[in-house]
């Protein structure tokens, strides 16, 4: 069968020992990336590029695409730990995982992580190795009106990741809108809410926000609280998942892989949702959603096997059709172009050992990476244990850092200042950052797509209920708010499952 | 945003976690000036579009035999936003030491037809350092769009002008310009659908979203050649060698349509000629090189020759083409922003 001859020749260009070599590498510094605030994969792979040019080709690749994937896994542990989220992706697993660490369950929480990661990263290599091709087809049919849908559907859905009220986390998502409009008009360059700020032409920056809104505001919240002064966590309850929690994250794990397969293939913006849309699925089906907010560990599990799923098959649009669907997927065009590769439908043809040596590499990864991390969950836990007087300025300082070395631009770290005390008041308030910041990260790609399709149509709304894909997903987001916003429904339900119990 | 030598300090932040140390050492020694004894750090080319675009391409390109011949590092930092005027004001107003360096493409001779308020003078706030290549470029559209050659679209298109669509890369990219020059060669005006760079425009074509664009050969050559989109024609007054199949405008029926992107490299004005010469000198040496010669036929283009890769050369395309352009411009009627 080919696609075995195919897999052969991958794995045996895998494992040359060079590209072994710039396998680890990648996903180590990638994980280093993920872990430290503020230096995004983006930031590092345009930096490495020039690096790569006397490399092979296929090492080159190898070690650049290590780097992107390695960073979805590192990303979370900060914002398990200390509830720093470096990426979007990773203020989802911060809501539970967080929550988890400062029960003492900071172990069995990271371990949920890498080992969700892993099977989620295997999965996800075959699902490139089989079905690239028609998965990119089909994520073509994706035009802007059927992007707007989705987006709405997200921020919909996204009301699931509030642990209170619904009329609160409504408002979050549209202050996260508000602020996600800051900044240059995408179609005419008219700068909005600068108030004459050069700084702030670019937009807001996604981590001055983040850290704010949940890290320092986190900060702000434990030092009112004399008691939890002496250290975050004093007792760790255990270090490694206990068979129950192996049971809970099963489903979710797989949950998480399906759907993120599937979104991650979607270019412009479908990788941003896979995390958050399994949160809110994983809240959904839960016999206890009240769990959820409150240490749950099928919401780090399902989450974060999401995002590493829908980080390997953005590469599908990229291996077969020569089309990017992030910013990352772009830098590797000019990675392909660099090595003297044209980037597009040809390479799988052209390079088979190229493109199926990638494949193989990203499996060998992604164990690479769960060898690499389980061995430092203890580590990564006590760290927890150092008194907080010690480690919140230690927190502050090294997000401070991470802001500054993003644009190396002072204005970022006030921003993350003023966020920090946003977030503060509007923990005071009952409100959750959450939704807010997932508003903050689909707002404008909301305004991007709707304009762009009535655009298309020529201002003609109805595009979005004749399409069909689109008209689906906008009956799927009407759905979700019904379910979302009538009490009553909702009462009921939390009964029956009550009585279920 | 304002300072321009973050790359250098992330790569300390990236691969050692001792990054605020790193960050203050880097930052005070960049201060110093240029000199008798520049290169003496890094130098940052900065691109003021999305990396992994066709700009982006060709500056990674030369900024390796560039580095060599300088004997510094040179760190490729992309500043993106409003049609590459956020980058280049950025420049404008950056240390006049030579170690920040602009790589700008045709896109610096409209800006001041574009940008009402733009914030900085193409003229007079930059040293020209030489120009690089002239990027052909290519009409391509959906694989399962009507028209079969370039006058089947000229046809369509004059007759469907309120239905058909045109896809760029955003306000002020190439892709806008050449959809401009296509719109005026046809007198016809058509529904414009903008983009956040190449990549995405390029996406929704290969999807069938919008109908076609005008884009560089370094974006589109892969595409064409899998037969992933339709091409019709390229905008030059040769074939190129990559694509030897496709017909020049003029020979397809339109040669009003003659439009490459030319790339140039600047330094902020007032930096010292020395700099300037020691730039251009290694910009000629880099595009003398076979493998830079060979990666770009591969993407449809060539090195400019040497005596364009000067900054005189440059001064004198740069001023012809702000004449050129803000005429076209002005009779397209496209608002200022």
């Amino acid at each position: 069968m080919d696609l075995l001859d195919n897999l052969a020749l991958g794995l045996e260009t895998a494992f040359q020992f060079e590209n072994l070599l710039y396998c680890l590498l990648g996903v180590v510094l990638g994980t280093a990336v993920g872990v430290l605030p503020g230096i995004g994969p983006t930031a590092t792979i345009a930096m490495l590029l020039p690096i790569t040019f006397s490399l092979e080709p296929v090492a080159a690749l190898i070690m650049l695409a290590g780097i992107y994937y390695g960073a979805q896994y590192g990303g979370s542990t900060t914002a398990i730990l200390i509830n720093l989220p470096g990426e979007s992706s990773a203020a989802v697993t911060a809501i539970d995982g967080h929550e988890m660490a400062r029960q003492g369950r900071a172990g069995p929480a990271l371990a949920a992580a890498a080992l969700g990661s892993f099977v989620a990263g295997t999965v996800a290599t075959v699902v490139l190795a089989v079905f690239a091709p028609p998965l990119a087809r089909a994520a073509l049919q994706f035009g802007p009106a059927e992007y707007f849908s989705l987006v709405v559907l997200g921020l919909i859905a996204s009301i699931a990741l509030a642990r209170g009220s619904t009329l609160k986390a409504l408002a979050m998502i549209a202050l996260g809108v508000l602020l996600g409009t800051v900044g240059q008009d995408i179609y005419t360059g008219t700068p909005r809410f600068t108030f004459g700020a050069r700084e702030l032409y670019g937009g807001l920056d996604f981590v001055s926000v983040a850290v704010g809104v949940f890290g320092v505001a986190e900060i702000l919240r434990n030092l009112e609280n004399e008691k939890t002064r002496t250290a975050m966590v004093r007792r760790i309850a255990n270090l490694w998942p206990s068979r129950e929690d192996l049971r809970r994250i099963v489903a979710p794990v797989l949950r998480g892989t399906g759907l993120g397969s599937l979104l991650g293939v979607l270019p412009g913006g479908g990788h941003v949702l896979a995390s958050f849309a399994s949160y809110a699925v994983e809240k959904r089906v839960a016999r206890e959603p009240e769990r959820f907010g409150h240490g749950a560990i099928e919401g780090v599990a399902g989450p974060e096997s999401a995002n590493n799923a829908a980080a390997q098959t953005s590469f599908i649009p990229l291996l077969t059709l020569g089309l990017p669907a992030h910013p990352v997927m772009a830098l590797m065009i000019g990675a392909f172009i660099v090595q003297g590769i044209t980037p597009g439908p040809n390479v799988i043809n052209e390079q088979p050992a190229l493109f199926w040596g990638l494949i193989a590499s990203m499996w060998i990864g992604n164990l690479l990476l769960v060898m690499l991390n389980l061995p430092l969950i203890g580590l990564w836990v006590r760290m927890l244990q150092i008194p907080y007087q010690w480690l919140f300025p230690a927190i502050v300082v090294f997000a401070a850092i991470g802001t500054f070395s993003l644009d190396l631009n002072a204005f970022d770290v006030y921003a993350v200042a003023v966020f920090g005390v946003l977030g503060y008041v509007l923990i005071k308030c009952g409100c959750e950052p959450a939704p807010l910041l997932l508003g903050f990260v689909l707002g404008p790609l909301l305004e991007e797509h709707l304009r762009r399709a009535l655009i298309i149509s020529r201002g003609d709304a109805t595009v979005f209920l004749t399409r069909p894909i689109s008209a689906t997903l906008l009956a799927l987001a009407v759905v979700a708010l019904v379910v979302a916003v009538l009490p009553t429904i909702r009462r009921k339900r939390e009964e029956v499952f009550v009585e279920d119990d | 945003m304002t300072n321009l030598r973050k790359p250098a300090v992330r790569l300390f932040a990236a691969v050692a976690a001792v990054s605020l140390v790193a960050a203050c050492a880097e930052d005070g020694d960049t201060a110093s000036g240029g000199g008798a004894d520049y290169p003496d750090q890094n130098i940052t080319f900065v691109v003021p579009f999305s990396a992994g675009g066709p700009t982006d391409t060709v500056t990674r390109l030369i900024a390796e035999p560039m580095s060599e011949e300088l004997g510094a590092q040179i760190v490729v930092q992309n500043v993106e936003g409003a049609g590459g005027t956020v980058g280049s004001g950025e420049v404008a107003g950056a240390d006049p030491d030579g170690y920040t360096v602009l790589m700008h493409h045709i896109g610096m001779s409209t800006a001041p037809a574009l940008y009402a308020d733009l914030g900085f003078d193409p003229m007079a706030d930059f040293e020209m350092i030489g120009l690089v290549t002239e990027v052909p470029m290519t009409i391509v559209a959906r694989a399962d769009f009507e028209p079969e050659t370039l006058e089947d679209l000229i046809d369509h298109v004059s007759e469907n002008a309120d239905s058909v669509t045109l896809a760029n890369a955003g306000i002020g990219a190439a892709s806008h310009l050449c959809g401009l020059l296509f719109q005026d060669a046809l007198g016809v005006s058509l529904q414009e659908v903008p983009y956040e760079g190449t990549g995405p425009a390029l996406t929704d074509l290969v999807g069938g979203q919008v109908d076609f664009m005008c884009d560089q050969t370094t974006n589109t050559s892969g595409q064409i050649s899998a037969g992933e989109v339709k091409a019709y024609a390229v905008t030059t007054p040769e074939r190129v060698e990559s694509l030897p199949e496709l017909p020049t405008t003029a020979e397809a029926g339109l040669p009003e349509l003659e439009v490459a992107v030319w790339h140039g490299l600047y330094v902020p004005a007032g930096t010292p000629d020395e700099v300037v010469q020691q730039l251009s000198d290694a910009l000629v040496v880099a595009l003398a090189d076979q493998g830079v010669i060979d990666q770009l036929a591969d993407l449809g283009t060539a090195p400019v020759p040497a005596e364009d890769a000067t900054p005189e050369a440059h001064r004198a395309k740069l001023e012809e083409q702000i004449e050129t352009w803000g005429e076209i411009i002005a009779d397209a009627g496209v608002e200022q922003s």
